[in-house]
């Protein structure tokens, strides 16, 4: 493929095409996440004893995942306003930043699980520690896949192209964080 | 074929009666609607020369030809659910007093009916097993405890027009009043694996002396 | 001027053809959207032939039980069990949706609105790739050791869970990924039919202007969307349950079996709509063309559709009445699963009304599109049985709930199809296709078609329940006069399938020796006629994309000569 079809350069509604997919992308995101949390919330609110096993968890290490994310979410804000303004080379710095806190994260979080894992609470423990396990790692993939397509966004923006995808890639940073938001207290702090 | 097939437990005519209201009221509109389908077909059918009609939908006098069959048919709805809930409240959310409890268990692939023994109690040492065969009193009302081992299977007796899936770790309860004497399918209606075809069992509905004799026959002495 | 820059063009494009990757691997890596549909409709078709095949396999075993089917062999109950389970998996997935939905859409969606592709072709590529993926593994996965899957397209667990009970733990494990790949593909391919149409119109088409098969594709895609997000996270539980020994759906480890249920219906349900919607919008764009009339009530059928789409969320439960739900939750849903028939009647009546005052032309896509009314009520009005929870008690799990759902299922998959491609074949390969065939066709396969399911309407008040691979082990089921009924259903498809090889003919002689099409063949309004048939790469000329200037269903306005009136004609 050449150029571009003259579909995508047109834009009925007025909103950019890559933004309104990247809505709907994560309308369909939403929708996984709620059946998840929906049904981890159905099982803990008939199984109280489950506050037993949360207890587990490695509270700390969450916590300061969640300030992690936070952070990352920040920076890809300030990629995301480089980019408005043209600097390829500055939005593109941020965004590494943004994958430094991806990796951070990542870290931290394979940190945790072996703990865990060495204390005994393994996914097959009990139905907490499934939903624990698969919850949270259905959401680190999500950070694993942000921050490689945030790789070649990176390369992009610095020879100053496609600047318009820093934002795209932004919203899906924050969705990645929002979801983070959700699942910490659900999973660590919930007693 | 619904009168072909028998009507054993209480509730059946209920059930076969809410089945036939749905049918008349369906039917109507069904009727209604096919008929003026193909009646238009029939009737405007392309004749050399003649345009169609420019029709935009929005003509008072046109829209109310929908309009009114759809205030129609919710009324049809509303009657529907009535009578719906009045037969799902007294086969499933009621729970009249019993005079017999069962248990009934499914696995792969069979049923194992817990009838009580000659003291007429549940979950007591005479308690009667029996796989594949339910033995029960016409006219008495039965309490059923249902149970799975395994996976899903469905408790289905057609005569009764009576079904209720068992599942694994819960035990389900629900009640049935024979009204027929005989002997009919009990059916598992739930895809329970690959014996799920052979999952048949037999009801034996009997009136009150050849039941107490079956009982004390099959009471274990204990 | 405008002539001359159309031929620079056409010779240029000419020569951007034979430069491309060659044979198949061109074919395989072209994201135009017209390729797409076709590897979608091909795809689809093949997978139709699959199913019928298995249709055909398992009726003659119910037909004839114990003996060998001519082409595969004994019939063990293991093997019933997959080939049915796989049949419907593969009617709904691979065949109505990737047709109704990928191959159509892809089609027209850009054609309809005057567009030259997806707004991204690349993804749309990525879709199909991924969807033919999983193609290959639920074909697989019927290889398999220990066999294809067996646990019904609704796989509850426990059974599909743990290999123990199902006793294909692969094939299982192959089906779920199968299916959750198809998934993937339609999330992938939703995204690009849903801002392709809200961007990429063409200048002056408004909203209301757009042909309601767009339309319908688009919700449809939309309801897929918002609807599968819980069961693919089901999946994944169910996946886990099955390969590393969580027990979410175990009881015994502190999980709910019934939770799957939830899961899947709340996506069945709208999913039902999905394949729905997408016929319904052929069907409407079919007997607009073919009464030469404007639609009863553009706006009336949009929001109906949507109000349709929106209520489909609440009535998951009506599979469930006697699963073991609250008995209380079941009136709620009985409720909302009765006031869904008022939509639905009124996007009946909407197109029955807009035959008033017509001047209908009986060639074979129309008398396709009216079967499909025809038919189609038949299966919604029998959904009204099973709504009424009091009356599901005795038909759940029946063959009345199997024939009630190819009522619905084979007017949207089938009839609507050949609806679809009939119409659509000129513009698709540039061929006209023979009429005459058509209508054999057609009545070849209607009227077979109520043969086989009639009787099992019967045979479900009779009560005879599904996915039984042999009734003569039920006394009350084995009579002879319900055997009859099984042998003329099974016999009556044996005459279908071979009428179907009239379709076969016909398609393959039009493509080959076909008479060529006009650009306009059916004197239709929407913008896929103002292009060649077939359309070049890119649809039309760059420089002279079209523009829009009315609503689609302008047939025989008063104030004009001709009886129609293209979107594309300046006032
Ligand atoms: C595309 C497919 C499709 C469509 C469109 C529908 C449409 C409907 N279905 Fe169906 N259904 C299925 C596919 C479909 N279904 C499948 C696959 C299953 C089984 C799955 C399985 O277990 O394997 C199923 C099962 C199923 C069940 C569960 C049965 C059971 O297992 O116990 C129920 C119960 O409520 C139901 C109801 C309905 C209703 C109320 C509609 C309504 O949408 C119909 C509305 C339409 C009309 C009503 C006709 C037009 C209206 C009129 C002519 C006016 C007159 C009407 C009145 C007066 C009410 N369906
Ligand atoms: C779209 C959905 C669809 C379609 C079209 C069909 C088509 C058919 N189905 Fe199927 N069926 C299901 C969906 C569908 N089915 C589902 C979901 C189940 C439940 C599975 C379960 O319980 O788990 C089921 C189960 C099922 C059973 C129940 C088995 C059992 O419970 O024991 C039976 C029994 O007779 C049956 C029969 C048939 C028959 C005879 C056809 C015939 O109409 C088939 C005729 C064949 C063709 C029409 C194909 C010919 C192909 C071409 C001509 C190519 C044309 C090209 C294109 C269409 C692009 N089906
Ligand atoms: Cu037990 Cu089916
Ligand atoms: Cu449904």
């Amino acid at each position: 493929m050449s150029a571009k079809p003259i579909a995508t350069t047109r834009s009925a509604t007025g909103i950019p095409t890559g933004r309104l997919a990247v809505w709907w992308l994560l309308a369909s995101e939403v929708v996984i996440f709620g059946g998840l949390l929906g049904s981890y919330i159905m099982h803990r609110v008939g199984h109280p004893e489950w506050a037993e096993a949360a207890a587990h968890t490695q509270v700390w290490f969450g916590a300061f995942n969640t300030l992690v994310l936070l952070t990352s979410s920040f920076t890809a804000v300030l990629a995301h306003q480089a980019a408005e303004s043209g600097q390829g080379k500055k939005a593109a710095k941020f965004l590494v930043m943004t994958m430094g806190g991806a990796l951070t994260f990542l870290l931290v979080k394979s940190i945790e699980w072996t703990i865990e894992i060495s204390h005994g609470y393994t996914i097959t423990t009990n139905t907490f520690w499934s939903f624990y396990y698969t919850a949270a790692g259905l959401h680190g993939l999500h950070v694993i896949a942000g921050a490689i397509i945030m790789g070649f966004i990176a390369v992009d923006a610095w020879r100053g192209r496609e600047l318009q995808r820093v934002e795209l890639i932004g919203i899906y940073w924050h969705f990645v964080d929002l979801v983070w938001i959700f699942l910490f207290p659900l999973l660590y702090i919930a007693k | 074929m619904i009168e072909t097939l028998q009507q054993a437990s209480s509730y059946a005519a209920d059930i076969d009666g809410l089945i036939i209201l749905v049918a008349v009221l369906t039917g109507f509109w069904f009727f209604v609607a096919q008929g003026v389908f193909f009646w238009l077909i029939f009737r405007y059918r392309a004749k050399p020369g003649k345009k169609s009609k420019y029709v935009t939908g929005r003509e008072q006098h046109l829209t109310r030809w929908i309009s009114f069959p759809h205030g129609l048919v919710l009324v049809c709805d509303v009657f529907i659910i009535v009578a719906s809930v009045n037969v799902w409240y007294d086969v499933k959310q009621r729970l009249p007093e019993a005079d017999r409890v069962v248990r009934i268990t499914g696995q792969q692939w069979a049923w194992t009916f817990q009838h009580p023994g000659s003291d007429g109690d549940l979950d007591t040492d005479d308690d009667v097993y029996v796989v594949d065969e339910l033995h029960v009193e016409v006219d008495k009302t039965y309490h059923f405890h249902l149970e799975a081992r395994d996976v899903m299977h469905s408790f289905s007796v057609p005569v009764f027009r009576l079904k209720q899936d068992a599942i694994p770790g819960r035990s389900i309860m629900g009640w049935f009043r024979p009204t027929l004497v005989g002997e009919f399918d009990v059916q598992c209606a739930e895809i329970c694996g690959i014996g799920h075809g052979v999952m048949a069992a037999r009801i034996f509905i009997t009136d009150e002396a050849q039941h107490a004799a079956w009982v004390t026959q099959n009471t274990p002495n204990r | 001027m405008v002539e001359a820059t159309a031929e620079v063009w056409h010779a240029q494009h000419e020569v951007h053809e034979h430069h491309g990757p060659q044979g198949v691997l061109k074919y395989l890596w072209s994201t135009d959207h017209k390729v797409i549909s076709m590897q979608y409709l091909f795809t689809g078709m093949f997978m139709a032939v699959v199913g019928g095949f298995m249709a055909y396999v398992f009726r003659m075993q119910l037909a004839f039980p114990g003996s060998s089917v001519p082409g595969f062999g004994i019939v063990s109950p293991g093997e019933y069990n997959s080939l049915v389970t796989n049949h419907g998996s593969i009617m709904i997935f691979w065949v109505a949706m990737p047709v109704l939905i990928a191959a159509f859409g892809n089609f027209l969606i850009p054609l309809m609105i005057g567009a030259d592709d997806m707004v991204f072709p690349r993804i749309n590529r990525l879709s199909f790739q991924v969807f033919f993926i999983s193609a290959l593994v639920i074909l697989g996965s019927l290889f398999v050791e220990g066999g294809g899957f067996g646990g019904a397209w609704t796989a509850y667990p426990p059974l599909s869970a743990k290999g123990v009970y199902n006793q294909t733990p692969l094939g299982a494990t192959l089906w779920l990924i199968g299916v959750a790949l198809e998934f993937v593909a339609f999330l992938l391919g939703g995204i690009n039919f849903i801002t392709t149409l809200m961007n990429a119109r063409a200048p002056g088409m408004k909203a209301y202007d757009i042909p309601m098969v767009c339309w319908m594709i688009v919700i449809a895609s939309i309801l897929f969307m918002l609807s599968v997000g819980p069961l693919i996270a089901g999946a994944v539980m169910l996946l886990f349950d099955q390969t590393l020994g969580t027990g979410f759906y175990d009881p015994a480890m502190g999980g709910d079996p019934v939770l799957w249920q939830h899961l899947f219906w709340f996506f069945g349900h709208p999913e039902v709509y999905v394949v729905m919607l997408p016929a319904i919008g052929i069907t409407i764009d079919i007997v607009a063309t073919f009464a030469r009339k404007k639609l009863f009530g553009y706006k009336l059928m949009l929001y109906t559709t949507v109000a349709t789409g929106v209520l489909s969320f609440f009535v998951w439960a009506h599979h469930q009445f006697i699963s073991g739900i609250d008995p209380r939750m079941a009136n709620v849903f009985m409720v909302t699963t009765l006031l869904i028939s008022v939509p639905i009647a009124e996007l009946m009546f909407v197109i029955i009304a807009t035959l008033y005052g017509g001047s209908i032309r009986l060639a074979t896509p129309m008398l396709w599109a009216l079967a499909f009314i025809a038919e189609f009520l038949i299966g919604g009005v029998t959904g009204i049985f099973l709504g009424a929870s009091g009356a599901d008690i005795y038909f759940h799990d029946t063959y009345f709930v199997l024939a009630h759902f190819h009522y619905t299922f084979f007017p949207i998959a089938i009839i609507g199809t050949f609806a679809a491609l009939t119409y659509w074949f000129p513009k698709m390969f540039g061929k006209m296709m023979s009429d005459k065939l058509g209508k054999i066709h057609f009545w070849g396969t209607i009227i077979p078609f109520n043969f086989i399911f009639i009787p099992l309407f019967v045979l479900g008040m009779g009560g005879q329940h599904r996915r039984i691979y042999n009734y003569q082990h039920f006394p009350d089921l084995a009579g002879a006069d319900f055997q009859r009924l099984r042998i003329i259903a099974t016999v009556a498809l044996l005459v279908m399938l071979a009428f179907q090889l009239v379709f076969f003919y016909n398609f393959i002689r039009s493509l080959l020796r076909g008479e060529k099409a006009p650009k306009n063949p059916w004197n239709a309004n929407t913008l896929e006629w103002t292009t060649e048939s077939p359309p070049p790469h890119g649809n039309w000329p760059p420089d002279q994309m079209p523009k829009v200037y009315r609503g689609p269903y302008e047939y025989g306005r008063p104030d004009r000569e001709s009886d129609f009136w293209p979107q594309d004609e300046p006032a």
